[in-house]
């Protein structure tokens, strides 16, 4: 009984582990202040100096929160408070400098310096929001999005 | 009676014809004195921002009004966002011998400057970025530069940076120093760079 639950547990936790390492690290938390999380397969992690994001990380800072993430490429992000960013995609080949880096900005603020992705092409980085879709030439940019205060 | 709150801002949009949202996008000047472009597309409506603070203002989705920003208005709207962006990566060059993963003299004195360089950053992280000149063809080259990351990244490890905050990466011939013509040797290019952030 017990060893069938093992020989039927071990592949799903096998399986998992494989899974997390194969997932590459987008990027390193390197500022955080006041209150923000990253929010990752349905769990909520502390969005602390150090932490690791990944590929589909939404990151969410409060009314006093602001995280600043450097990238692999190098690409450097940062957001105020009351902000939501999702890192919808982010591949990067360190010998090329080839692949692509999609975020989503729900809400909030947002600042950016592209790194060796959009600089390798023009097309490897987009940030979209609720209303637009900005194509990254380089370098250096803001973004505010959210509905009209009345 | 009371009204279904949803109706307040439909209501708003209908009688004063007003804005529905309150985006903005700004383009920096570059820290590096070149400033890039930004285009910015809402629902097919495009603006292409390529001057220092040139800015569009989308008030509805499909309208895009451009405008243009200062550095005062800048830090007014984007303070905290601003305030909390990452320290830029900085790079160090050592240099090798030719053909070889054997440093030339001169670099083991930026060993120290590195060190510097770790200590002043949060979760800093070393990145190293072998290079190579273009005498032999490209997948010897992207092995040779890798190589020459590796070995960087044992000397940095037996110096006592732990492994775990160290990753390497190889470029071959495709980042010159000094761009030459295929089977040219120069030393210059002959490099690894560390980049710290």
């Amino acid at each position: 009984m017990r060893s069938a639950l093992i020989a039927l547990t071990l592949p799903i936790v096998f399986a998992f582990g494989v899974a997390v390492a194969a997932a590459d690290d987008a990027g390193q938390i390197k500022t955080s202040k006041g209150s923000a999380q990253i929010e990752r397969s349905g769990q909520k992690l502390p969005a602390t100096v150090g932490q690791v994001v990944q590929q589909g990380d939404v990151v969410v800072t409060g009314a006093d929160g602001s995280v600043g993430i450097t990238f692999r490429d190098s690409s450097l992000v940062s957001i105020g408070p009351d902000s939501v960013l999702a890192i919808d995609r982010f591949v990067f080949d360190s010998t090329t400098h080839q692949g692509n880096f999609d975020a989503s900005l729900k809400q909030g603020t947002l600042a950016v310096v592209s790194g060796k992705l959009a600089k390798q092409s023009p097309d490897a980085m987009k940030v979209k929001t609720p209303a637009a879709i900005l194509g990254v030439r380089g370098t250096e940019f803001l973004v505010r999005t959210g509905p009209a205060k009345d | 009676m009371r009204h279904p709150i949803w109706l307040v801002p439909v209501a708003l949009t209908l009688l004063v014809g007003c804005a529905t949202r309150n985006d903005l996008y700004v383009l920096l000047p570059g820290k590096d004195g070149k400033t890039g472009a930004l285009v910015v597309d809402s629902n097919g409506k495009q603006q292409t921002l390529n001057t220092p603070y040139a800015a569009a203002r989308v008030k509805n989705v499909g309208s895009v009004d451009g405008v243009t920003s200062s550095e005062a208005e800048v830090k007014q709207d984007f303070g905290p966002a601003l305030e909390a962006q990452p320290k830029r990566p900085v790079s160090f060059y050592l240099y090798f011998l030719r053909d070889t993963d054997e440093f030339a003299p001169e670099s083991k004195a930026l060993v120290n400057q590195i060190f510097a360089e770790i200590a002043r950053r949060p979760a800093p992280e070393i990145v190293i970025i072998g290079h190579t000149d273009r005498v032999g063809n490209a997948q010897y080259n992207d092995a040779l530069s890798l190589r020459r990351a590796e070995r960087c990244r044992d000397e940095l490890i037996k110096l006592g940076i732990p492994k775990v905050r160290i990753t390497v990466a190889g470029r071959g011939f495709r980042e010159p120093e000094v761009p030459t013509a295929d089977q040219v040797p120069e030393p210059r290019n002959r490099r690894v760079e560390i980049s710290v952030r």
